[in-house]
């Protein structure tokens, strides 16, 4: 089955990556979030995103930049989602939050559309709970930046049919990408490891072991990873690590995911990464500093 | 020094916390990143009231000092020929 129309909910970074891919590769799509202002400037930021994107990709280049922008219809109605065949909901990584959204969109939504979650550590059977289609919720956690990112988690909660499974394979494959399906434990695979990485890495630095470039160039020159963990934080949001570790940490009641004391300060000050132009590096001049 | 060039030199110089010379790539030294070249963009645009088109956002063009003076005036001369050819207003 093809899938053509495909609702996104929440108009930020992850959501709008998720919405641009999506028209990139052929889709009509209803991004939906709460204010015009903030689909307005959703819209804006897609057209600055294809852009930056054509510089360095000659394929994008030679494509019609308003016909792509043109798939997608911003709204503030969660109505105009009735007719999708898949929603991928990216809101805030908040329970209070997104519970409502997946009340009203088992509501609005057609039997057959498929909810996928797109949430960095909560559960996946919490939310399909708040539906009556607990076999047709899973979740998708793409990656940033997720037009440049081919591999994402798929994640099978309890009641979560195969079928379900393979239709979101099928999406994926459509925007060009695949994914490694895990099970439904909060942070699954990736967060639940990535983010006590982050925090040791504060503490490390907190503790005053050695300065954000010299912990981060441990990562990248002796384990060749492409980033340290403290740039990898900066280009998350300190303020997301922060949240996501408390998550875990409620989820889990283990006091291994306890936020750094650092990283609260930090969020605290406003110095949340790339962002806000200053996090374990400053990026007042579009560099790493 | 071309106007063109001095005023890319002079907005770069203010925007980049060191010297660098007309022919070096700013993104093979890693000076600056991807959000950086779409600001060097829009600077590019509204500076000199040009319109980069989705086939003129090469890296290749926005890469150097040098790059962007030869686009810029490159834009310019097609402008004035356009208008010239009575285009604009069609």
């Amino acid at each position: 089955m093809k899938y053509n129309r495909v609702g996104v909910v929440g108009a930020g970074t992850i959501g709008r990556g998720v919405a641009l891919t999506l028209a990139l590769t052929g889709h009509s799509v209803t991004l939906v979030d709460v204010t015009q202002q903030i689909l307005d400037d959703a819209i804006n930021l897609m057209a600055r995103d294809l852009k930056s994107a054509a510089l360095f990709d000659a394929a994008i280049r030679t494509m019609h930049h308003d016909e792509i922008l043109g798939r997608i219809s911003a709204s503030t109605s969660f109505e105009d989602l009735a007719w999708s065949d898949f929603v991928i909901e990216n809101v805030t990584e908040s329970w209070p939050v997104k519970a409502p959204i997946y009340n009203l969109l088992d509501e609005l939504c057609r039997e057959e559309c498929v909810i996928a979650a797109n949430t960095s550590a909560i559960s996946i059977c919490q939310l399909a709970r708040a539906t009556k289609r607990e076999d047709r919720v899973l979740g998708i956690h793409f990656m940033n930046p997720v037009r440049q990112k081919p591999v994402v988690e798929i994640i099978r909660a309890e009641h979560t049919s195969d079928a379900t499974i393979e239709r979101a394979r099928e999406l994926l494959k459509q925007m060009g990408k695949t994914g490694i399906l895990v099970n439904d434990k909060p942070g699954f695979v990736s967060n639940r490891i990535l983010m006590l990485t982050i925090n040791e890495a504060i503490h490390v630095l907190q503790d005053g072991v050695a300065e954000a470039q010299d912990i981060d160039a441990i990562f990248v020159q002796c384990f060749s990873h492409k980033m340290g963990p403290l740039a990898t934080a900066d280009l998350i949001g300190l303020d997301t690590i922060l949240h996501t570790l408390e998550v875990l940490h409620e989820s889990y009641q283990l006091e291994k995911y306890a936020a750094c004391a650092l990283l609260q300060e930090m969020v605290k000050m406003g110095d949340l990464g790339r962002k806000s132009g200053k996090g374990f590096y400053n990026y007042s001049f579009g560099r790493k500093s | 020094m071309t106007d063109t060039k001095q005023r890319i030199r002079q907005y770069l110089s203010e925007t980049i916390p060191f010297e660098i010379s007309d022919d070096e790539d700013l993104f093979e030294r890693a000076v600056v990143d991807s959000l950086f070249a779409i600001q060097l963009v829009a600077f590019v645009e509204q500076e000199f009231s040009i319109t980069a088109e989705p086939t003129d956002l090469d890296i290749n063009n926005f890469c150097s000092v040098s790059a962007m003076t030869h686009f810029v005036e490159r834009k310019q001369m097609k402008v004035g020929s356009d208008e010239r050819h009575g285009f604009r207003d069609r």
